[in-house]
């Protein structure tokens, strides 16, 4: 069945194009500042309401609440990192642990609040359908998402290796001590790096709801797919976890497609399993 | 100094009395614990339940004019008119947490029965508390064979399960194929993999072997899935002429686009539980048509029972929304206790499971199209539930089997996706 094989690589690349771009977010923030962003789930979640709010409210297409989503995911990331984060960082361990964990509670509990927990879908923007490209059917949005997440993920690595402050970011990734000596504001690189996390995975947001249904808890389903994809590409690094989404997608697709579908995520963690066994450090950590 | 403890002692004993006299006085009150999932993924489903029991029991403790137990008393008359309360605890959708809320219903807010949970698995292990602890349990929302198949003491269901919904579809293939000509020889089961999925795939595949139906896929998942298009890919490759679906809600919405994206089209899907939610069909609108679901209630059942349309003018007006299938079947369950706790004429467990075995319920009592409600003396489940189909036309759900009852025919094959917006 070459046409359904085809079709399962499609579809993994779609899905492992999204995972991408939530996982990227997510492993900024732990190589700048060494926590789990728990709540990078709900970022999402938010992304996605935001961009289902505009198109309601203002008939806005979500593509063009993409830039809205960034800014206003990166504001919020920085107020977070601010207000609540920054203190915890000088506080014990378990602390900084735990403050994402809450802050992931509170924002999932204060959506079902304001929102209800209804199931939302944005139906009539102009990418729906899907085309049939030799047999093969291919979803628009879904299409869209994975061109709009390649090209945010090239954005976000030439700002990283191309600009002062994408190289100060790295700087202090790699060793914060001597970044610190070097002149650059840790402090600044911190809040900085919250808030391009959090807006990265508003844009995914923005894309996802596009096709996905949006409720207050859907951030828990990508969350955790994204620290597992964090996990496999490296701590810390954003090409591994670009890499790392998409094996995920394809070992999810094409693994519950030739095996038996209740095994996928079985299977994707087998590989990270593996991975870790023979590379502890990830795919492309260090 | 002597004086002033005299005062003091008369103001206690002053106090006591008030608060003694206000005690007596106050209306006898009987707490039923509701284990529902409130937060968390299906919370909508938890929330649509809440509804039907509130309901219920704003008509158990009013007067109203309608044909339903103790709706027109105003609360139980022979415990003196008590009023009904309805203590809830949210599970989450975790069986963990359903033992654990009901235990504390029990053990802090004393409970003298229970209600709830929805989720099969939920209920199994919420009801494993009450067995132990010696509480009534009625259920009227969880629809797991396997409920009613342990021989519990305590548990009674008035709801049908998934083997009388399996057998059911079943025989509507063969009724389609009987009165309408419309041949099917091969069929594909899809089923999410906790309790209610994996149970109501077991029953679909043996009634369908048995019926002589060719089971040519057998595919479980998991419900919180990010992406099921390896499901879909292979139902396709299995190219069955039925599809049978049994799933929760999230995963209903995601698998309805996933069809449409890649294109999946038998000539039947016929489905359990999420597709009739009523979060479903706002989020997918028209892509939701041509589906078929098992169902207790619709409110085209208005037409042969006038009761319906009232209880569902009732609920219109308190929540602005029609009731759902979820909210008409949980409704049902405080009927049934404070119908069984008022004949008992006590809340004590052993009086009201007494009194539960007795329940007869008549049909034109329910908002169902059944006989009524008996409980088997040995499952305690409902021996009059029987289930029907709804299909979903022109967005609204239909009863279309059994064929006597149908208000419309069904729509057969399920058109391709090619061409639908």
């Amino acid at each position: 069945m070459p046409e359904q094989l085809l079709q399962q690589i499609v579809n993994g690349l779609m899905i492992g194009f999204m995972y991408s771009l939530v996982a990227i977010g997510l492993t900024l923030i732990w190589g700048v500042m060494n926590i789990v962003n728990f709540a990078h789930g709900d970022f999402l979640m938010i992304g996605m309401f935001t961009s289902f709010w505009l198109f309601t409210i203002f008939g806005l297409d979500p593509l063009f609440s993409i830039p809205i989503c960034f800014l206003l995911l990166f504001i919020l990331g920085i107020a977070i990192y601010r207000f609540i984060v920054s203190k915890v960082m000088k506080g014990p361990m378990l602390a900084q642990l735990v403050v994402t964990f809450g802050i992931s509670i509170f924002l999932s509990n204060l959506a079902v609040y304001f929102w209800t927990p209804d199931f939302r879908l944005i139906s009539t923007t102009f990418l729906q359908g899907t085309w049939d490209v030799g047999g093969i059917n291919i979803s628009v949005p879904k299409a869209i998402a994975s061109i709009g997440s390649v090209i945010t993920s090239i954005c976000l690595f030439l700002f990283m290796k191309k600009t002062k402050t994408g190289k100060a970011i790295l700087a202090t990734e790699m060793n914060r001590e001597s970044a610190l000596l070097m002149g650059i504001n840790t402090e600044r690189i911190n809040s900085l790096s919250f808030g391009i996390g959090a807006a990265l995975v508003g844009v995914a947001g923005a894309f996802l709801s596009t096709y996905y249904y949006i409720y207050p808890q859907v951030g828990g389903l990508f969350g955790t797919i994204a620290f597992a994809v964090v996990a496999l590409g490296g701590f810390g690094s954003i090409e591994g976890a670009f890499i790392a989404g998409i094996l995920v997608g394809l070992a999810q697709t094409l693994g519950g497609f030739y095996f038996d579908p209740s095994y996928k995520y079985a299977i994707v963690f087998m590989i990270y399993l593996i991975t870790i066994w023979i590379r502890p450090q990830g795919l492309l950590g260090w | 100094m002597g004086k002033n403890l005299w005062w003091r002692m008369g103001l206690c004993l002053f106090l006591l009395f008030t608060f003694s006299f206000s005690a007596q006085a106050q209306q006898k009150i009987i707490k039923i614990g509701a284990v529902y999932p409130l937060t968390g993924n299906i919370a909508s489903t938890g929330l649509d339940c809440k509804r039907g029991v509130d309901l219920a029991v704003d008509i158990i403790n009013g007067k109203y004019d309608l044909d339903l137990p103790l709706a027109k008393s105003e609360g139980l008359p022979n415990l003196g008119g008590a009023k009904l309360q309805i203590v809830y605890a949210d599970t989450k959708g975790d069986p963990k947490n359903g033992m654990s809320e009901a235990e504390r219903l029990i053990a802090q807010e004393e409970v003298v029965a229970m209600i709830g949970a929805y989720q099969s698995s939920v209920t199994k292990t919420a009801s494993q508390a009450t067995e132990r602890l010696k509480i009534p349990y009625v259920c009227s929302d969880s629809s797991s064979p396997t409920l009613t198949e342990r021989g519990y003491k305590y548990f009674f269901r008035v709801s049908p399960h998934d083997a009388i919904f399996a057998h059911d579809q079943l025989v509507f293939l063969k009724d389609l194929e009987k009165s309408k000509g419309k041949k099917v020889q091969t069929v594909a089961l899809l089923y999410e993999n906790t309790e209610f999925g994996s149970n109501a795939g077991k029953y679909l595949k043996k009634y369908a072997e048995e019926f002589g139906y060719k089971v040519v896929a057998d595919v479980s998942y998991s419900a919180n899935a990010t992406d099921v298009t390896s499901e879909v890919g292979t139902l396709i490759k299995s190219k069955p002429d039925v599809l049978m679906h049994a799933s929760y809600i999230t995963d209903a919405i995601l698998f309805t686009k996933t069809f449409k994206e890649m294109g999946f089209a038998p000539k039947g899907i016929l489905t359990m539980a999420g597709y009739i939610e009523p979060g479903y069909l706002p989020a997918v609108k028209a892509d939701g048509n041509n589906i078929i679901i098992r169902s207790t209630f619709a409110l085209d059942l208005a037409k042969k029972k006038p009761l319906v349309a009232k209880v569902n003018e009732l609920f219109k007006k308190k929540y602005g929304i029609d009731m759902s299938e979820n909210a008409a079947r949980s409704f049902m369950a405080p009927f049934v206790l404070a119908d069984a706790i008022n004949r008992a004429k006590t809340t004590e467990s052993e009086a009201v499971i007494k009194a539960l075995l007795e329940t007869d319920i008549a049909g034109k009592q329910v908002i169902y199209p059944w006989k009524g409600i008996k409980f088997d003396p040995q499952s305690h489940q409902n021996v009059y539930a029987q289930g029907t189909l709804v299909q979903i036309q022109n967005q609204d759900y239909v009863t279309i089997w059994p064929f006597a009852s149908a208000a419309k025919d069904v729509v057969w094959p399920f058109p391709s996706w090619k061409g639908r917006k």
